[in-house]
């Protein structure tokens, strides 16, 4: 991935998080808030009270029109055109060869309308993407990016931050769902997502300069609940503890979806062709070549990205992703594996610059809330 | 964040006391705050040599892997076991308890910063 060369694009709350002392980094070419002030502290919080978040740097791409479902059952993995208006899905963007391009969530805002939420450093690709996949379709691809904030509420107490500020009845808004609503007097896409693992929302401010008003209004609402900002930093280890894959780590354009151990996603069962079928469907019937595994330490040493997995000493496969994980209190990891790697028996270790931490190989996801 | 003037300063943002021939040795509070909360410490056994600018240990945070510079030459004598359980005091109390280690000093370390020219560094570095 190359850098952008000019300096990072900052989003419609900068002087909110840099009033309240975050560290700023460059993160997809957007300057977003890493942590307020302990990183440990944000990711507790999220999962014992509330946190907010700003995901102002993902993309929000707008598909509309009389073939905006047919276009999106063609140009996407999914089945986009039985979704119900008023409800989201998980899906992914491959290209011919299946490999993925992006992990995206769609929200069914209308008979005709959808709004396609890209990670940011991919959004101009899924944009583009789109725009060509949806030309012979009667449909029109909008990138609304720069237009939009996103603020989401995440954690056990996120109705009772957000109840006061809306008339919407939050309990009817069910997982994976969103509606058009208002929020402290802004009008919203209001919807039950996140990627934290918790309850919680996720908030669309279009025009983006309501988003500081916003903000505030639900910090303050907050404030008797325990919500904290939090930065990107919680955000990566909650992810971790939820199992939850991250495009660039678990998912890059040399998977398939399949590979990924995600092949659930790709609906085979869908009236006509869409990009990525024929590959997928060979895909599906060769064994997977490896498979996501979760990986907990005995030590202390965190595992981090990148380093090897072994199997009573031989090289197995690789981490993708590694952190200490607070709620656990030790090192997790999630690492990719070979498909018919026998993880029920043998000592498992992970290679830390040399070290061999011994690890257990353990159920994903690591951390589940109770219903 | 205000920098102890009684303690000397490296480039490399550890600070050190000493005391007679025993230096004590820690991270600066600018260093542990750019960290992140601190995770996992890995510091020389007591008895080691060690030789000021070399690398002897690592603090790991949440994000990140660095390398602990000695400001000193000399023999570890103590290390901060308090650490091994508690990492994230380093970020708490970075010139009390969040030491690392002390260490015989084989000379008196010459070339330290004085905590008005660290201070001045670590703004220049902004």
């Amino acid at each position: 991935m190359s850098e952008p060369a000019s300096a990072p694009r900052a989003t419609a709350l900068r002087e909110i998080h840099e009033q309240a002392g975050a560290t700023l980094v460059d993160f997809a070419g957007w300057l977003m808030p890493l942590r307020y002030g302990s990183e440990t502290a944000e990711h507790r919080a999220v999962r014992r009270a509330a946190g907010l978040f700003d995901l102002s740097h993902m993309g929000e791409i707008r598909v509309s029109g009389p073939e905006a479902d047919l276009a999106l059952d063609y140009a996407l993995v999914g089945h986009l055109s039985k979704v119900k208006v008023g409800r989201a899905r998980y899906t992914m963007i491959t290209s011919a060869d299946g490999g993925v391009l992006d992990d995206l969530i769609v929200y069914r805002l209308g008979g005709e309308e959808y709004l396609v939420v890209a990670n940011a450093a991919n959004t101009a690709t899924v944009a583009g993407a789109l725009a060509e996949r949806a030309e012979t379709f009667d449909a029109q691809v909008t990138d609304e990016s720069a237009d939009h904030a996103l603020i989401a509420v995440q954690g056990p107490r996120a109705v009772d931050v957000l109840a006061p500020l809306t008339d919407a009845e939050l309990g009817a808004i069910r997982y994976y769902a969103g509606y058009e609503h208002t929020v402290a007097d802004h009008p919203v896409l209001l919807a039950r997502t996140g990627y934290t693992g918790e309850d919680g929302f996720e908030i669309f401010v279009r025009p983006a300069d309501g988003a500081p008003a916003l903000w505030r209004a639900l910090m303050e609402s907050g404030a008797g609940q325990g919500l904290v900002p939090a930065g990107l930093s919680a955000r990566d280890t909650l992810r971790l503890e939820a199992g939850m894959p991250l495009y660039g780590q678990e998912l890059t354009a040399d998977l398939t979806p399949f590979d990924a151990g995600l092949g659930r996603v790709v609906t085979f069962d869908k009236p006509g062709d869409f990009v990525g079928r024929a590959a997928l469907e060979a895909a599906a019937l060769t064994s997977r070549e490896r498979r996501l595994i979760g990986l907990a330490s005995r030590g202390r040493r965190p595992l981090r990205r990148g380093q090897e997995v072994l199997r009573d000493g031989t090289a197995v496969g690789t981490v993708t992703s590694g952190a200490p994980s607070p709620t656990l209190s030790r090192p997790i990891a999630m690492a990719y594996v070979d498909g018919d790697l026998d993880t029920a028996t043998g000592t498992f270790s992970v290679d830390v610059r040399g070290r061999a931490e011994e690890v257990d190989v353990v159920e994903l996801p690591f951390y589940k809330r109770s219903a | 964040m205000s920098v102890p003037t009684n303690l000397g300063y490296t480039a490399d943002h550890e600070w050190v006391l000493v005391e007679g021939d025993i230096a004590t040795v820690g991270v600066t509070a600018y260093a542990a705050d750019a960290l992140g909360d601190v995770v996992f410490v890995d510091l020389p056994e007591p008895g080691t040599e060690v030789t000021a600018g070399a690398p002897c240990g690592e603090v790991e945070s949440t994000k990140s892997v660095s390398e602990v510079y000695s400001p000193v030459s000399g023999e570890i004598t103590e290390v901060n076991a308090a650490l091994e359980s508690a990492p994230e005091t380093i970020n708490q109390a970075p010139y009390g308890d969040g030491w690392l280690f002390q260490a015989r000093v084989f000379a008196e370390p010459t070339d330290l910063l004085s905590a008005q020219e660290y201070e001045q560094m670590t703004k220049d570095e902004e």
